[in-house]
């Protein structure tokens, strides 16, 4: 959001005036109306889900220029209300945050540093890992505690962890590569 | 949870287990609401927190003594007369009569029938119902005979006094009958009380009995399916529910079904007899299972080869793959390669040294991930030099929810819809599209093969909508949701799905292949409108009104929009409300049936939990609990540590088991790991002799990875710290600020001391203990300019012990030292 200081100083005296007299009966509209509009000015609002913990705050996002300007939380919703907590508040800086990686990175065996890397190159590379591990180390039948073989279809050399974050739809997804791709160790962090 | 947070709002008492003003503080307004309602609070936490701020009464427990305080309060409930008599006898297995051979863990000092100390697991045989000549269990309910559930009850309970709880839990008698005397005596037809939870009771190595034995206290007092009532679990993480029914688990697929196991599903005959109980909802269970085989494999899914099910890999043992397993496996050797998407086990596991010494053994690495984790730089941890890390790591930049629609569940089982906002920058893409792609680049690389074990794999779909960039995340929760893979007649020969048609609900799921469904608890969450198009109910945004204060308008909860689960409870045998003022649920006689010329429907506030039109007197019209074989609530419930909940001391304790000889879980997992990366403090250790806890803060989420690179976040604590009484402080000399050593035979880390009333020392047996508790969030990435915004890892300090039924870590009791000073 950009607002020059001096917005800001107009904005907090309209608003702490606002507050004073409130109690005399002067209607807020005016004041709260001011103070949305300078947020959300010609942006687009999203309905979005708090990404913290899992009480799901119902919150708005705007845009402007398929850039995310402000997250608030949505009124609307029944069970919050419109409230966000801390982290909640802070959700913007998960998008809008200069520590975050937006380019694909390599680190080689033994290195000491990372390497950007074309997606394509790291979906061909992984690709040929998870291949190489199935093929070396998958496991189509062995004996069961009696004695009498079993097809198992297993493949033990893979791990996959996560995540709570993620949405339904690629949890589902995860699940569906890992379990027909034969991933036994396959887990989340809902004991974490 | 069993209910909903708008819900607590009706309690006319609230036992908050958890510290949920500060770590769900916007569900924690609605204990705010009922206490301005008249409601009382009482919150049980080793500390004094915000939550206990707010409290009517702060009962202070040691940590990993939650079974000595739920079993004292059963034991109350029992010998004060205050359970719900009505509810127990006919929504309860309280009646029904156990094997007389079984005998309670009272009789066995602390052991219940059939304990193999050579296995070190139970022999179950005995714990079971006695049947009459039709297979029914036998009942008496006077509740008098001495092979009831009830009266096996109040005999294992019956150790379990007020002064037994002082002398185990550290709570003075008068403040544990203060607090007793308050809950249980909200009972009844007029008043309901709710227990709120998290992983304060979970991670425990008898974690699941600490649930059970919540749970039992909520059934005694008739709590459970009624307004005000319930089991309020607390989900840490925005999708823990979702990731749980969608089944990221190792022992199940999704829609809570089990991941096949080798020795007694051999094929899918065995998999259905084992598996489909003979009585409750579960009956349905083959319906649910070849429906999502169906969605799975598709087309190659058939009546011939069994719908795929030898495709699905099948589990060596029940005791194998867990979060706990992976990391023991990966430091033995056994795992090669590792995907840790939208997780960071460098920081976040127990016992996370060995973890990181685990991944830096792997052969490769694959990281997805918002910032750059610890997990993902493993190789720079410190004290590592990266040339002597030959693992290989790929890092995927992900996107947050507000770059991409999906839907997430919630706590209270509520999926909602999130729209993408804005684009991802740059390479950053969603978890959905890497997940397809690379199953898509995996399937060219098996493309031709003729092999009958790649054949389920490259029969499964990862193309969803137009974009083959982008999957079309709807397209996926309809298949999720369900479909009809064929037309679809009714008995007349009337079309009642089309080819490709969302299910409306999993009552339309078969067996015999016409139907796909991903996760059959998820059907109903899009349907077909009355133009033909897709209704998302995930994206339903109607607010909450009078008429419908659970607002079930707004989003979709699973079960088929139902708000609070078991609701038939919430009215008597006849279909009354137990109250008008704790109403939900009630049978109009009035209202017209499904059937032409009858009359009768269960009406109310909610989706009744059970067929609607199932009258009160009908076969079963009186039974509240449907996903259960016998439909009762079960106080005697079979797991693999005991059918009642019994108190033993964590696996690291300053004391010894003052309930029975049993010092620990006498079936809990302890792995053997080589090289000393698992040692364990002995009971009363003069070494490690405080009582360690952690947990969460307001302003930090987890393992950091959403706090710590966000300067709005990471700058509101100054740094990494643990929390002393000014009792310990006094004794090893320490002022506020200082830095300390916290210690274990696992590890150590370094962090300031914050000296505080809010912890103060218990009484064990007329012994002082000390308490330390300290947060989890730190690791060593975060924002160079706020060094507060790094620290050392909490979890080097805990151990990998599991409980034995989920492997779930005990890392909210343990044993440690305090140092004054970095040693």
């Amino acid at each position: 959001m950009s607002l020059s200081r001096r917005d800001f100083l107009k904005l907090g005296s309209a608003t702490a005036a606002g507050v004073a007299v409130a109690g005399k009966g002067v209607d807020l509209a005016p004041v709260e109306a001011a103070a949305t509009s300078l947020k959300i000015k010609e942006a687009k609002a999203f309905r979005s889900v708090c990404p913290y913990c899992a009480v799901g705050c119902g919150q708005l996002i705007y845009t402007k220029d398929d850039k995310i300007i402000d997250i608030e939380g949505d009124p609307d919703t029944p069970h919050t209300l419109g409230r966000l907590c801390p982290k909640g508040a802070a959700t913007i800086q998960l998008s809008n945050n200069p520590l975050r990686p937006t380019k694909a990175l390599y680190r080689a065996p033994g290195s000491d540093k990372w390497e950007e890397k074309p997606l394509d190159w790291m979906y061909d590379q992984i690709a040929m890992r998870y291949h190489a591990a199935r093929e070396q180390y998958f496991i189509e039948k062995e004996k069961d505690k009696e004695g009498r073989v079993v097809t198992v279809n297993r493949l033990e050399a893979i791990a996959s962890l996560g995540s709570a974050c993620a949405d339904n739809e690629e949890c589902y997804l995860l699940s569906k590569l890992n379990r027909t791709f034969g991933i036994v160790y396959h887990e989340h962090q809902a004991r974490v | 949870m069993t209910t909903n947070l708008i819900d607590i709002q009706n309690a006319d008492v609230i036992m908050a287990t958890s510290n949920m003003a500060e770590n769900h503080p916007v569900g924690f307004q609605w204990v705010m609401k009922a206490k301005e309602r008249g409601a009382k609070l009482i919150h049980v936490d080793p500390r004094f927190t915000r939550t206990s701020a707010a409290a009517d009464i702060h009962v202070p427990i040691r940590s990993g003594t939650n079974i000595a305080f739920f079993g004292g309060l059963i034991n109350y409930a029992i010998q004060n007369n205050l359970y719900f008599k009505d509810y127990v006898v006919h929504y309860t297995n309280a009646p029904f009569l156990i094997d007389p051979a079984f005998k309670t863990a009272t009789d066995g000092n602390g052991l219940f029938t059939g304990f193999d100390p050579a296995k070190g697991t139970y022999d179950r045989t005995s714990w079971k119902y006695q049947l009459d000549g039709e297979g029914n269990p036998k009942r008496d309910p006077t509740l008098r005979d001495p092979s009831s559930v009830f009266q096996l009850m109040k005999r294992h309970y019956s150790r379990y006094t007020p002064h037994m709880v002082e002398r185990v839990c550290g709570i003075p008698k008068a403040k544990f009958e203060e607090a007793a005397q308050l809950f249980c005596s909200n009972s009844g037809r007029e008043k309901t009380g709710t227990i709120t939870y998290a992983l304060n009771l979970t991670q425990h190595t008898n974690g699941v009995e600490n649930i059970r034995a919540l749970c039992m206290l909520q059934l005694l007092l008739g709590n459970i399916g009624r307004p005000g009532g319930g089991v309020t679990a607390l989900r840490g993480h925005a999708n823990v529910q979702g990731a749980t029914d969608l089944e990221l688990l190792y022992h199940e697929l999704p829609g809570y079904m089990a991941q096949p196991l080798r020795d007694i599903h051999p094929d899918l005959t065995a998999y259905m007899e084992k598996e489909t109980p003979k009585g409750g909802f579960w009956v349905n269970k083959p319906k649910f299972f070849v429906s999502l085989l169906k969605a799975f494999y598709g087309d190659a899914a058939t009546k011939d080869n069994e719908f795929g099910y030898q495709w699905l890999p099948k589990r060596a043992s029940a005791d194998a793959y867990s979060h706990q397993h992976i990391f023991v496996d990966m430091y033995n050797g056994l795992i090669k390669g590792f995907l840790a998407l939208g997780q960071n086990p460098a920081v976040g596991g127990p016992n996370a040294k060995l973890a990181r010494t685990a991944m830096q053994r792997l052969d490769w690495l694959v990281v997805k991930d918002i910032f750059l984790t610890e997990t993902a730089e493993v190789w720079k941890a410190p004290g590592t030099d990266p040339k002597n890390v030959k693992t290989e790591v790929f890092f995927m930049p992900a996107a947050p929810a507000a770059e991409k629609d999906g839907s997430l569940t919630n706590t209270m089982r509520l999926i909602q819809w999130h729209e993408k906002a804005a684009s991802p920058p740059g390479d950053v893409t969603s978890d959905a599209e890497f997940v397809c792609t690379l199953a898509q680049r995996l399937q060219k690389l098996y493309a031709g093969s003729t092999k009958e074990r790649d054949k389920g794999f490259l029969a499964a779909s990862f193309k969803y909508g137009d974009n083959p960039k982008e999957p079309d995340m709807v397209e996926v929760l309809k298949e999720v949701n369900g479909y009809a893979t064929a037309d679809i007649t009714d008995k007349d020969g009337k079309l009642t799905y089309r080819k490709g048609q969302p299910l409306n609900t999993f009552a339309h799921m078969t067996d015999d292949g016409t139907t796909a469904g991903g996760c059959w608890i998820y059907t109903g969450v899009t349907v077909e409108g009355p133009d033909g198009k897709l209704v998302n109910k995930a994206n339903s945004r109607k607010p909450a009104d009078e008429k419908d204060y659970l607002g079930h308008g707004w989003g979709f909860a699973w079960p088929a929009n139902r708000r609070i689960l078991y609701n038939r409870a919430a009215a008597d045998l006849a279909g009354k409300p137990w109250s008008e003022k704790k109403k939900l649920i009630w049978w109009d006689p009035e209202a017209p049936s499904n059937v032409p010329d009858k009359k009768g429907k269960w009406v109310g506030l909610d989706v009744p939990d059970f067929n609607a039109f199932l009258a009160p007197d009908a076969k079963n019209g009186d039974k509240p609990f449907i996903m259960r074989t016998d439909l009762v609530g079960g106080f005697f419930g079979p797991l693999n540590d005991g059918p009642f909940p019994e108190h033993y001391e964590p696996i690291e304790s300053p004391v010894k088991n003052l309930l029975s000889k049993q010092q620990s879980n006498p079936v809990a997992k302890i792995w053997k790991v080589p090289d000393q990366k698992n040692e364990l403090a002995g009971v009363g250790s003069p070494d490690y002799p405080y009582v360690i806890t952690t947990y969460r803060l307001t302003e930090h989420h987890l393992s950091g990875v959403m706090s710590r690179y966000l300067p709005m976040l990471a700058e509101l604590h100054y740094s990494h710290f643990t929390e002393i009484s000014h009792e310990l402080a006094a004794e090893l000399g320490l002022k506020n600020g200082e830095m300390v050593t916290v210690s274990t035979p696992r590890g150590k880390i370094h962090v300031r001391a914050m000296v505080t009333h809010r912890l103060k020392p218990f009484i064990i047996d007329g012994k002082k203990v000390h308490q330390i508790g300290v947060p989890w969030h730190w690791g060593y990435n975060g924002i160079a300019e706020l060094p507060g915004s790094k620290g050392d890892i909490t979890n080097d300090l805990s151990a990998t012990v599991g409980d034995p039924n989920v492997y779930i870590q005990e890392t909210k009791a343990f044993t440690c030292n305090v140092k004054k000073g970095v040693v």
